[in-house]
């Protein structure tokens, strides 16, 4: 086995059982920890595929801003320690149902369909330029628009977060 | 020997389904939150792992989850604002008991 191979699997084990525990457990501080665990994981994920900027991104903006920012608001909003009210049996067992049935069809559609991938053993890490010169062109493959996009929705966030959290 | 593809959708797909059944099952707006972030991630693993092994020449998966996590960064922030004048209103983030949005 090869350390790649362990790596993954140590991954995908923290994936699975930290996402199943955050939406399972009944303490909302233990369930944005698992959160977090698994937002590392998959960072991690990131790196194992060679995306090393993504993963950069994924542990600065995610782990760092977004979930900084829930642990912030759990306690502005619930005492430490307090359980979460559960809801009804037949919500839970919908619930399970829903989504049992839905994993079961898309795993096995995407066990049988065969993908014609590509070995990965000649793929190099992205050059930072190449990325930095795609996310700012306009030629094909190039994201200038949607780049701009972006920025004035995170005006418009700022704006708005401004709006609501304003006492009147 | 490599990591097959297989591998790295099914963990996503568990990251996927286990946000839903969150986003069902929780009552309280910002364990939902927890959820829908949950849910964004995973599709977010699946652009990359298909990026990378269906198309590795092409960028187009990596952009668009740099996209969906300024996207996702955004969303959160305003919702968790809207949660907090919820609370500071109704002194409640129970989506069975908030009843009315007035503010």
């Amino acid at each position: 086995m090869e350390a790649s191979q362990i790596i993954f699997f140590i991954l995908s084990a923290i994936i699975v059982v930290g996402s199943i525990m955050s939406v399972v457990s009944r303490k909302l501080l233990h369930a944005a920890t698992y959160l977090l665990f698994v937002l590392i994981a998959t960072a991690g994920l990131y790196l194992l595929l060679n995306f090393h900027f993504l993963a950069a991104v994924q542990l600065s903006v995610y782990v760092g801003g977004i979930l900084v920012l829930f642990v912030f608001a759990i306690f502005l909003t619930s005492q430490v320690g307090e359980l979460m009210p559960q809801s009804t049996l037949s919500r839970r067992i919908m619930g399970s149902v829903i989504v049992l049935s839905g994993f079961a069809f898309s795993t096995y559609v995407l066990m049988t369909h065969k993908f014609k991938t590509i070995a990965q053993s000649e793929i190099s890490e992205l050059d930072m330029q190449d990325l930095g010169t795609a996310l700012i062109g306009t030629d094909m493959y190039q994201y200038l628009l949607p780049f701009e996009a972006i920025s004035v929705l995170l005006l418009a966030c700022i704006i708005g977060g401004i709006l609501i959290a304003r006492k009147k | 020997m490599e990591i097959p593809m297989q591998c790295y959708l099914i963990v996503a797909l568990v990251m996927f389904f286990s946000g839903v059944y969150g986003f069902i099952t929780r009552r309280n707006l910002l364990a939902m939150l927890m959820s829908l972030e949950l849910i964004l991630n995973a599709v977010n693993v699946f652009f990359v792992v298909f990026n990378r092994f269906l198309f590795p020449e092409h960028l187009e998966g990596m952009f668009f989850s740099l996209f969906v996590i300024g996207v996702a960064a955004a969303e959160t922030a305003l919702a968790i604002a809207i949660i907090i004048n919820v609370f500071r209103s109704s002194k409640n983030i129970d989506n069975e008991e908030i009843k009315e949005l007035k503010y």
